[in-house]
């Protein structure tokens, strides 16, 4: 008897967890234009190196603003800018422009670009090699060049660590360091993290990472000379970089506009973007469009 | 009176619909999942051949994975060739190592030493079940790619790596179905062989394992099916280079890690999504594809009995 009871009160509770979970996913933001105290739901989705950045403002966000609840999620640009598209993130994290994206009716979003992320290429601390010309760069990742001796280093094959094709960073990378060259097969591996990992393990490993991801465990490459550092960066002479975007469908208004504002505010950009490792737009010297162009400030 | 009786009806009937209803809620829940799951991968697995026009040979035997590429450059191209042989590469093996050592164990379970087999390496095996996918990968990162790397040469991320995390993981499933299917035999055959003269290795050879043919195979075919879906720990330790591997030592990519991959970065409807759900489609007619198998397998075993 006592069985039975247990059993209905375990089917009865597995059936209300099954609709509390079905409740959730209806929830959608309830932003009120009120302008004294803000109230309503963001969800920000999307790339997963914009994610630190926007977890931790939203956290000094949210601690200003009590009434105002930020969800930040990763999932990958892609998703970031579906959703967004679809009306189902208010925000979308894309570390590529929208018009790079197939798939993306660019018109309707509205873009926030909150910082900007460098890209260097990092090898294995154990090669002698600090600098590439940006040709060896591409020969090593089409595989024209595939011993390090080649190019002035040790008699070692070289190991290519890319990231998918979907990822941001391979983008950036393959447009401005590669000059658009189509990479060889190689290891590849959906996080930065764990290529940080196979190239530090791995001997005679190059991959590339967002600069907010060393840590000294890899070594960088020059390129040309010149070294993926800040100053190289805003002033255009290091050219692989990219911006951080968070995409809005048309206009925001409530706490998503209250959100991205802060976003831009010194608090956020003069402490927690170089902390993590990115660049402030402000900094930047130059500007670039989705075509590539780059122009003097 | 009439209104006591009356009253129990209404509590029987009462509790008798309440457990109706429990019950067929439930099995509705999971029929109309499975069906509105299957129809959902259907769908978006059938759009890039549908809607986007790409061939389903090309699809299955080219080796091209360019699903970026501009038309203008011959693209894009989304053969799936090159992932579907690293699946069915990884699982084979693992599945050729770890079937005799998985029967082998069953045996030790049911038949070497039942007391001494029940209490120790049966929940030796359970817990073995019960590790996470992911510190299987973990270990095999950690552990397995480094040992191979330094002792038998290649990257480290390799066929091997793959095909060796998977055996362990695949054992528990092969294991506990052969052993119940051992234990499921009459203990007369057993004793008749005996009686018969034989050994005990005889009575095992000869008589149980043949008996015990159907349960072995389901076994197998559930563990081939869970080494064909598993994802992330495989995932962790091949290497995921998308070329056909030259040899055991060599990096790989299978079905399941392509498609998380690239799934994060794709958007809804592009063709490149839509290919990525044609591979699941592909997974999903592979494990239906072991599930009739099974089906053919108990129903033969049922006509031998």
């Amino acid at each position: 008897m006592l069985k039975k009871s247990a059993f209905i009160v375990f089917a009865l509770l597995c059936l209300a967890a099954l609709f509390v979970l079905a409740g959730c996913g209806g929830g959608k933001q309830a932003t009120d234009n009120k302008t004294q105290q803000l109230s309503g739901n963001v969800t920000a989705v999307g790339s997963t190196a914009i994610q630190p950045l926007a977890e931790q403002a939203s956290t000094q966000f949210m601690a200003k603003n009590p009434g105002v609840k930020v969800v930040v999620q990763g999932g990958g640009s892609g998703v970031g800018l579906t959703q967004v598209s679809q009306g189902a993130a208010d925000i979308g994290n894309s570390d590529i422009f929208a018009e790079e994206k197939s798939g993306i009716d660019a018109a309707q979003l509205v873009d926030h670009q909150v910082a900007v992320v460098g890209m260097a290429a990092v090898i294995n601390p154990a090669i002698k090699i600090d600098n590439l010309t940006k040709q060896q760069l591409v020969d090593i990742f089409t595989g024209k060049i595939t011993n390090w001796s080649s190019v002035g280093g040790a008699d070692q094959k070289i190991v290519l660590v890319n990231r998918p094709k979907a990822s941001g960073t391979r983008a950036t990378f393959k447009k401005y360091a590669l000059g658009g060259a189509e990479e060889a097969n190689g290891i590849e591996e959906d996080s930065s993290g764990t290529v940080r990992k196979i190239v530090k393990e791995t001997p005679g490993a190059i991959g590339y990472l967002a600069l907010s991801y060393l840590d000294g465990s890899v070594k960088t490459v020059n390129i040309d000379g010149v070294a993926p550092t800040k100053d190289n960066i805003v002033t255009g002479k290091y050219p692989v970089w990219a911006y951080m975007h968070c995409y809005t469908k048309g206009k925001p208004g409530g706490a998503i506009d209250a959100f991205l504002n802060y976003m831009m505010t010194d608090d956020v950009q003069k402490t927690i973007v170089p902390q993590l490792g990115y660049i402030p737009g402000t900094d930047m010297k130059i500007v670039r469009d989705a075509a590539g162009n780059v122009k003097n400030k | 009176m009439r209104k006591i009786l009356l009253h129990r009806a209404l509590k029987l009937s009462g509790s008798e619909k309440l457990g109706r209803i429990l019950t067929t809620g439930a099995a509705a829940i999971a029929i109309i999942s499975t069906i509105t799951i299957v129809f959902f991968i259907s769908t978006k697995g059938l759009s890039t051949f549908l809607v986007d026009g790409i061939s389903i040979k090309d699809f299955l035997f080219s080796t091209h994975w360019l699903p970026d590429r501009l038309p203008e450059d011959g693209g894009p191209q989304v053969g799936v060739l090159a992932f579907l042989l690293g699946s069915i590469v990884v699982s084979m093996l693992a599945v050729l190592l770890s079937a005799p050592l998985s029967v082998a164990c069953a045996v030790f379970i049911a038949e070497i030493a039942p007391n001494w087999g029940q209490r120790v390496l049966q929940p030796a095996i359970e817990i073995l079940a019960g590790i996470p996918s992911v510190v299987y990968g973990y270990i095999g990162l950690s552990v397995l790619v480094p040992f191979i790397r330094n002792n038998i040469g290649g990257l480290g991320f390799s066929v091997l790596a793959g095909f060796l995390v998977l055996t362990v993981m695949i054992l528990p499933t092969i294991v506990s179905i052969s052993t119940d299917s051992l234990r499921a035999l009459p203990g007369e055959w057993k004793e008749a062989a005996y009686a018969l003269g034989s050994t005990r290795w005889q009575a095992i050879r000869l008589v149980l394992l043949p008996a015990a043919r159907s349960g072995l195979m389901t076994g197998i075919v559930l563990g081939l099916a869970r080494a064909f879906g598993e994802a992330l720990a495989v995932q962790m330790v091949i290497g995921n280079t998308r070329k056909i591997p030259g040899s055991i030592l060599d990096p790989v990519i299978t079905l399941t890690s392509a498609i998380t991959m690239d799934m994060g970065n794709t958007p809804m409807g592009s063709l490149w999504n839509n290919s990525l759900w044609s591979m699941g489609l592909l997974l999903l007619m592979m494990s239906c594809f072991f599930i009739l198998v099974i089906r053919f397998i108990s129903l033969k075993g049922g006509a031998v009995r």
